[in-house]
């Protein structure tokens, strides 16, 4: 497998989908003989036999249409000239692909699209213009209709798309684009215009940036020639090289082609395009891996250490040495004097699975303590405590790909569209091939109602009250007898009790209502959809995780699919949507106080014993300090020194002024980042840190998928992160070092089973691989728990329904809930530095019509969002997606400061924050107030240069 | 603040406008039939005259399409008219047998004479299956067969 080119990629295209089945169908092409699946197109088999057929119309990403008449063959036995992509194989025929009628048809058809193409060949701006290369191959030197004719060729470019242009121009309206928008990404977007020789592709008769496109790039990809086409190609000029590498954004882990010019430091991005071999993504993007990589060489990105006394003074440029110095000795003189577990570290999930290791193993076998926690602690821990406890492994279950068996999805607390878009189109087409789903959330979000896809059942579940929700669809399920007993009988463990818990009375849709707000009746036919499967598959985000009952919900879940039998097969299963690119892979690095790597308990000696024997130290066997105990016993004194790495604590930590108050009270704080953010402005060293396009590593996705991170330049900064770390350690007297990050790997697989057949060799052959790899699945798992559970048997928990102490009153009434915009991520570092803020310049909060129109509100309106914790402004927005009761905003933009009004409520099991629940009250902003806002907003970052 | 392309969902639209709510009855009434959107599309012209630009994300809210889809097929066919309607209409013939006897020549001539007059639209349709008597055109909606400039100015006059 080509991972890296010295030039330039170019993947084949077979101009059809590939069809399943049995290669039955023998044929003969240009007197080349293969044998093919019945229903595989001419064209397919016959690039599979080694010929290529000219085509402009076909790719083998979407169905063939047949509209570019270029493809036109002759076929023994068959009157005129069918076109080859919309013609099956079939047994015993043979095709001639290059006689001279085909060739003389061909060429007129290609003289007439260049009569109404532009002829400066050698002006436009795209090195692979498929229109360019088939006019050479087909012959047609000259234009016999000539170029004067009615053409197209002053029709004006539609550049309000910040990152590709439309040249109407180039265009020959094969609708390849249109039909990427419809078939792959699923927005509908664009359409023809118009017929005959007006007809004109456009996003709906508007211009692009006002239209409904969502910017994922799906269409400039499919684009044949050059009328659309990424604005850094047309500034740049085509790429010279290819590094396939891995998005940094969300947990959906897109393998990309980073396609780029020039080597070394002088390394430039031209542009990046998802590619086909990636497993997670099959070649699909948006908006954000697709094109907002600039934050990687923002005018803001930190290219120095830098040190300062104190937090009120100026930053000061130093040499690497002396940072880490300075590091070392502040470290060791707090140990000192206030003992060994005085400091601790927090590890990202945005970093590679080789630097999170580092990381972990500096706090263990450096700082000789477990206080290591990772940023997962306020979105996903939930998930690795309640999946562990029910199915004995802290992930999902399922590969993406699975969704394309399943018959009825159950989402719950997450918006795919917008958080997990590739991953959302992927359920989309699924959807408008019949599948159904059922979505329980407080908000009217996409999967609800968008054009092709319309949810069976919404449930609006009042943030809160999942538990009581969960209980009521297994109560139904069980009490009707729709479970599956013999799975239970055979699979589960602890089933009575937990079978006569759920049908207690007090579970059932009836009582739960006046709690949940969903009704009862809606509720039974959700439950009875989902228990009819047959393959019926949950997926969750943090509307599940974070809340104070997030791990009992995890559980609920996961009692849901072991009743009705849905684990353990392609197509239904638990399945977590993973928020950051590296959540899973952090948290499988042994980034929490209480595990190491491949969630072992830091209490069981025999673990210890291998780390403690490799790294030549003694480990403490109690777990170390979560990251809400640092904050509580920093302000309580004992706790005074912290490695903060690659995450934003102060932004996307639950009450700020809590968090703020314990980073003062600290003696050294240490900030590792691209850039200087809200916690650095407590630190007293900074480190510059690397971006994705330097890394050398793994990430982690949802799918439990190990994909390679390559290094497309060198470090900006002179080290690798994993380097720095590791200088760290030995500064402090514990001396670490690796020769590359492929070492790294080595020492994890060599120290924890469950990736025991992981190496970046093997990686590199494989493409990528799900773990467990061991000896029993060399290639990886895609599907967990077939034949048995991790843990043996599938365990059932009672999950009582407790409802959270954040309740609303009569000085706060409303309930808030956060989530995520499309174009921006999390709290914004790397989107708001991209022309992604063009379409999201600001948070907003989201307010139903009739709370509104009580408070006196108007969309556009300042108001003040207050808890009984802190207090900020932002604009409001009117909209009836929101049930009554419920505000809801996004927290990518450091001036909203969601999180000064959420509060230290968390998880019982993981102190997972409940972020999404707060009681609030909001009112119009006094005049004072809004002009703050302003004036604070015309000084936060604009949008990327 | 102005919300563009998909930075946040839409807020709900103000009260439909009148043109709005009789846009979303029409389109409520078919849209449980099968193929709803040209029954559509054929109603709102024949009850409010023209298609407008507005109406398109009306009937796609309905339908659940995307707007785009609904543009696409409004602008396939000329008959789902975009302005609001003109007192006279005239259609001429262009297709090959009516071109044989001198339609090409009406067209000019009659496109020539009318250019600029805003109560009058001239319009090209192909075949009316009136081939024996081409010339062919419709005036107002009335076929007209051996048609010159000249029997469409005096059938326009007299309408006047």
């Amino acid at each position: 497998m080509t991972e890296q080119t010295a030039s330039i990629l170019i993947e084949p295209d077979y101009g059809t989908p590939r069809v399943e089945g049995e290669p039955t169908a023998h044929v003969t092409i240009d007197g080349l003989e293969i044998d093919v699946a019945p229903g595989t197109s001419v064209m397919r088999a016959a690039k599979e036999a080694g010929v290529d057929i000219p085509k402009l119309c076909a790719t083998d990403r979407l169905d063939a249409f047949g509209s570019c008449r270029m493809c036109l063959v002759e076929v023994d036995g068959v009157r005129g000239t069918p076109a080859s992509c919309t013609t099956p194989c079939t047994d015993g025929m043979v095709v001639h692909t290059d006689s001279d009628d085909v060739k003389a048809l061909r060429r007129n058809v290609m003289e007439m699209y260049l009569s109404d193409h532009p002829a400066d060949c050698a002006g436009c701006a795209r090195g692979d213009c498929e229109i360019q290369d088939l006019a050479h191959r087909v012959g047609a030197a000259e234009v016999r209709y000539g170029l004067d004719g009615a053409n197209h060729l002053h029709d004006a470019t539609d550049a309000t798309n910040p990152y590709f242009a439309y040249d109407p121009s180039a265009c020959i309206v094969c609708s390849r684009c249109v039909r990427a928008c419809n078939e792959i990404q699923g927005t509908f977007a664009l359409t023809v215009e118009g017929r005959g020789f007006d007809s004109r592709i456009t996003p709906g008769g508007t211009d692009f940036m006002s239209s409904e496109c969502v910017s994922c790039g799906a269409c400039v990809q499919a684009c044949p020639t050059s009328s659309l086409t990424e604005k850094s190609v047309i500034e740049l000029g085509m790429p010279s090289r290819t590094v396939i590498t891995t998005c940094a954004y969300c947990g959906v882990g897109c393998s990309f082609k980073a396609e780029v010019q020039g080597s070394g430091d002088a390394t430039r991005v031209v542009r990046m395009v998802p590619w086909k071999d990636g497993a997670a993504n099959e070649g699909h993007s948006c908006v954000k891996g697709r094109f907002a990589y600039g934050y990687a060489s923002h005018r803001d990105r930190q290219l120095h250490p830098m040190v300062r006394d104190t937090i009120d003074d100026p930053w000061q440029v130093v040499s690497w040495e002396e940072a880490i110095t300075r590091i070392a000795t502040g470290f060791r003189a707090i140990q000192d004097t206030y003992g060994v577990g005085s400091i601790g570290g927090i590890a990202s999930s945005r970093c590679t699975d080789e630097e999170v290791y580092v990381v972990q193993k500096m706090v263990r076998a450096a700082f000789n303590n477990n206080n290591i926690d990772t940023c997962a602690r306020v979105c996903h821990s939930p998930t690795g405590y309640g999946l562990n406890q029910t199915f004995g492994t802290s992930a999902g279950t399922q590969d993406f790909a699975s969704v394309d068996h399943t018959d009825v999805m159950l989402l719950i607390g997450a918006n795919p569209t917008d958080a997990h878009p590739v991953f959302a189109s992927r359920m989309k087409r699924r959807l408008r091939a019949g599948a159904r789903i059922i979505v329980a959330d407080p908000r009217r979000i996409d999967l609800v109602r968008s054009p092709h896809v319309e949810a069976s059942h919404h449930l609006p579940v009042r943030p809160g009250t999942n538990v009581a929700f969960i209980n009521a669809m297994a109560h139904t399920i069980v009490t009707e007898g729709l479970h599956d007993e013999a799975f239970l009988r055979d699979r589960c463990e602890d089933v009575e009790a937990y079978l006569s818990f759920i049908a207690r009375p007090e579970n059932s849709p009836e009582e739960t209502e006046a709690e949940t707000g969903v009704p009862a009746a809606d509720l039974r036919e959700a439950a009875r959809l989902y228990a009819a499967g047959p393959n019926s598959a949950i997926y969750y985000g943090l509307g599940v995780t974070e809340h104070s009952q997030g791990s009992t919900m995890v559980m609920g879940l996961a009692n849901l699919a072991m009743l009705t039998g849905n684990i353990g097969r392609e197509g239904v299963g638990v399945n977590p949507l993973r928020g950051q690119n590296n959540v899973q892979g952090s948290c499988d690095m042994g980034s929490f106080p209480h595990e190491f790597p491949g969630y072992r308990h830091v209490g069981i000696d025999e673990v210890r014993g291998i780390y403690e024997s490799l790294w030549g130290v003694t480990i403490p066997a109690q777990p170390g300090l979560r990251i809400p105990n640092m904050f509580d016993s920093a302000v309580a004194g004992s706790f005074r020194g912290l490695f903060v790495h690659g995450e934003d604590i102060v932004q996307s930590d639950p009450n700020t002024q809590h968090v703020e108050a314990a980073l003062r009270a600290m003696d050294l704080v240490v900030v590792h980042d691209l850039f200087l953010n809200e916690t650095s402005r407590f630190a007293t060293v900074f480190l510059p840190g690397t971006s994705f396009l330097e890394k050398d590593g793994t990430f982690i996705n949802a799918e439990r998928r190990i994909n390679r991170v390559r290094p497309i330049m060198p470090s900006k900064v002179g080290k690798d992160e994993w380097q720095v770390v590791c200088e760290i350690a030995t500064a402090m007297g514990y001396p670490m070092s690796y020769a590359n990050a492929a070492e790294i790997m080595d020492e994890i697989a060599a120290t924890t089973p469950t990736f025991a057949g992981v190496s970046f060799a093997r990686l590199d052959a494989e493409g990528s691989m799900q773990w467990p790899v061991n000896d029993a699945a060399p290639h990886g798992t895609p599907t967990m728990h077939v034949e048995h559970f991790v843990r043996g048997r599938g365990r059932l928990m009672p999950t009582v329904y407790v409802p959270t102490t954040e309740a609303t009153t009569r000085r706060f009434p409303l309930v808030l809930t956060t989530g995520r915009i499309l174009t921006q991520y999390n709290v914004g570092a790397q989107t708001r530095r991209t022309d992604n803020s063009r379409w999201h310049p600001a948070d907003v909060l989201e307010i139903h019509p009739s709370d509104a129109e009580l408070r006196g509100i108007h969309t556009g309106d300042i108001v003040e969002l207050s808890s009984r914790v802190g207090t900020t402004s932002l604009p409001a927005l009117v909209s009836d997606r929101m049930p009554p009761g419920v505000v809801y905003t996004t927290f990518h933009h450091p001036i909203t400061g969601a999180n000064v009004v959420t509060t230290e409520n968390s998880d019982w099991a993981t102190n997972c924050p409940e972020y999404k629940v707060t009681a609030v009250q909001v009112r119009v902003a006094n005049a004072e107030a809004a002009r703050a806002h302003q004036e604070a907003d015309a000084v936060t970052l604009g949008s990327g240069s | 603040m102005r919300q563009r392309g998909f930075a946040a969902p839409a807020p709900p639209p103000p009260m439909d406008s009148q043109r709005a709510a009789a846009v979303r009855a029409i389109a409520e009434r078919h849209a449980g039939s099968r193929g709803p959107l040209l029954p559509i599309l054929h109603a709102v012209v024949e009850e409010l005259g023209h298609v407008a630009e507005e109406d398109v994300a009306t009937i796609a809210d309905v339908l659940n399409l995307s707007r785009a889809d609904v543009h696409g097929v409004v602008t396939f066919y000329h008959d789902f008219r975009r302005t609001p309607p003109v007192a006279h209409r005239v259609e001429l013939c262009r297709a090959e047998a009516c071109q044989a006897v001198g339609a090409q020549a009406v067209f000019d001539a009659v496109t020539q004479r009318y250019a600029g007059d805003e109560d009058v639209e001239i319009g090209q349709v192909f075949c009316f299956g009136n081939c024996a008597l081409g010339p062919s055109g419709t005036i107002d909606g009335r076929l007209r067969g051996r048609l010159t400039a000249e029997l469409v100015d005096a059938e326009l006059e007299a309408s006047r």
